[in-house]
């Protein structure tokens, strides 16, 4: 239920709707828990709102950090 | 990809060589799927267990608020909008899919938003929408009733059964019966609610929790999170799932449930009335509230006879444990909610373990 999806914000449009690309399937979600979102940016899909922003930076972190985690074992 | 790999296969040997025996607990349906689909479960050595608890909405319904859901749907002028789980789920004598048949205006919706346009396009029903769902998606359904506020419809309601995560891990944690080492936190209700509610939770009983993401990879890094922490001897919070979740959650999201509900008294299955679990609406959004509205009743719990979906949702048995597993109970005829659910544990099992005797139930059984 708690299922979401990454979307690409490809367009923004009025009253916090925007239209995101989900697997190259374009659709119109709501932003409005997302209001700082920007033209190009990954959010989390669920029941059509962008519930969060996708730090792709982020993603590559807790790998790095359990690598070095390993090191000191 | 081929780094990806050889990541997993590390962090796999890594849970794989774990002698102490330990039980970790996920409490997020899609938790729950990607440990069935990815296989991970059948890999983890037999001393490691991984229990599913209280991680899905349409399981955790009590079956008296079901029963309330049927018996709005059965009075004229009624349209209710709901999330596509929840019409197969068994009411004591009927479910939504069979009301549905019997004529009663039930559509299944994937955007709350959507029941908004409905209640315009159809002036001369009551459309009702289905809250349900956790900490993930009542902030949608809470902008939901904003907007149908701002554009002053007087034929929508909500109908909320939305329930809160932590109180129900306290009220799991806190129970004897019931053995849970380290957290596997719900990835998507941690990005609304952030870390905070956990790390109250971790350092008064000394659990470690790790939120983490659906990827396979993600929940090997959880476990390995975990394990790391357990032979430590610590009980911190800490995200694996860095991408979505931050620290302080998502203010707009939690500003908004604010805005809109109150915490409430609700009835899980499973686990009973809980108080503060629920969320109903606030004062100013009263008039929205279909409880209200339709003067509905508290309808009583009836036990379905021999379903064990109470102790599946509390870890306390394996699905392959109910005596109703697969004889009997099946997802295309359930008799409980874990078996409908795509992301009930009973479905999860019945889809990619079905047989109750698993190499590893084997092992089990050998010690």
């Amino acid at each position: 239920m708690c299922l979401g999806v990454p979307g690409k914000v490809i367009r923004i449009m009025e009253n916090y709707v925007a239209t995101v690309d989900v697997n190259g399937n374009q659709t119109d979600i709501s932003i409005r828990l997302t209001p700082e979102v920007e033209l190009g940016q990954y959010v989390l899909v669920h029941a059509g709102f962008a519930m969060e922003i996708i730090d792709e930076e982020a993603a590559q972190e807790t790998m790095f950090l359990l690598e070095e985690l390993r090191s000191y074992d | 990809m081929t780094e990806d790999k050889a990541y997993m296969k590390q962090l796999l040997q890594e849970i794989q060589a774990e002698k102490q025996d330990y039980s970790l607990m996920e409490v997020c349906g899609t938790h729950t799927m990607a440990i069935a689909k990815s296989g991970v479960r059948g890999l983890t050595p037999p001393n490691l267990k991984l229990l599913s608890g209280p991680g899905c909405p349409v399981c955790v319904t009590a079956q008296g608020d079901i029963d309330a859901v049927i018996e709005l749907v059965r009075q004229p002028g009624i349209c209710l909008l709901t999330f596509g789980d929840m019409m197969r789920v068994p009411g004591t004598d009927s479910s939504l899919q069979d009301e549905r048949s019997r004529g009663a205006d039930i559509r299944v919706v994937y955007s709350p938003l959507d029941a908004v346009t409905a209640a315009q396009n159809m002036p001369d029903k009551q459309v009702v929408f289905l809250g349900i769902g956790f900490e993930t998606t009542a902030p949608a359904v809470g902008i939901t009733i904003e907007e149908a506020m701002r554009k002053g419809l007087e034929n929508f309601s909500v109908l909320s059964l939305h329930k809160l995560v932590p109180p129900a891990l306290e009220l799991i944690f806190s129970d004897p019966e019931i053995r849970v080492d380290g957290l596997i936190c719900p990835g998507h209700v941690s990005a609304v609610i952030g870390l905070e509610p956990y790390r109250i939770l971790a350092e008064k009983y000394s659990k470690p929790c790790v939120i983490t993401g659906f990827e396979t990879l993600d929940v090997l890094e959880g476990i390995v999170m975990l394990l790391r922490q357990l032979h430590k001897g610590e009980a911190k919070v800490e995200i694996q799932y860095r991408r979505v979740v931050k620290k302080e959650g998502n203010p707009v999201a939690l500003a908004t449930m604010e805005r809109v509900f109150q915490s409430t008294g609700a009835r899980w299955r499973g686990l009973g009335f809980i108080p503060e679990t629920g969320l109903e609406l606030a004062p100013a959004y009263e008039k929205m509230d279909a409880r209200k509205r339709f003067n509905m009743g508290d309808i009583e719990d009836v036990p379905i006879k021999g379903c064990a979906c109470g102790e599946v949702l509390t870890g306390k048995i394996t699905p392959h444990e109910c005596a109703l597993f697969g004889k009997g109970c099946t997802p295309l005829r359930p008799i409980g909610p874990c078996m409908v659910s795509h992301e009930g544990a009973c479905a999860a099992y019945y889809r990619y373990t079905p047989h109750r005797n698993s190499s590893k139930e084997r092992a089990n059984e050998n010690r």
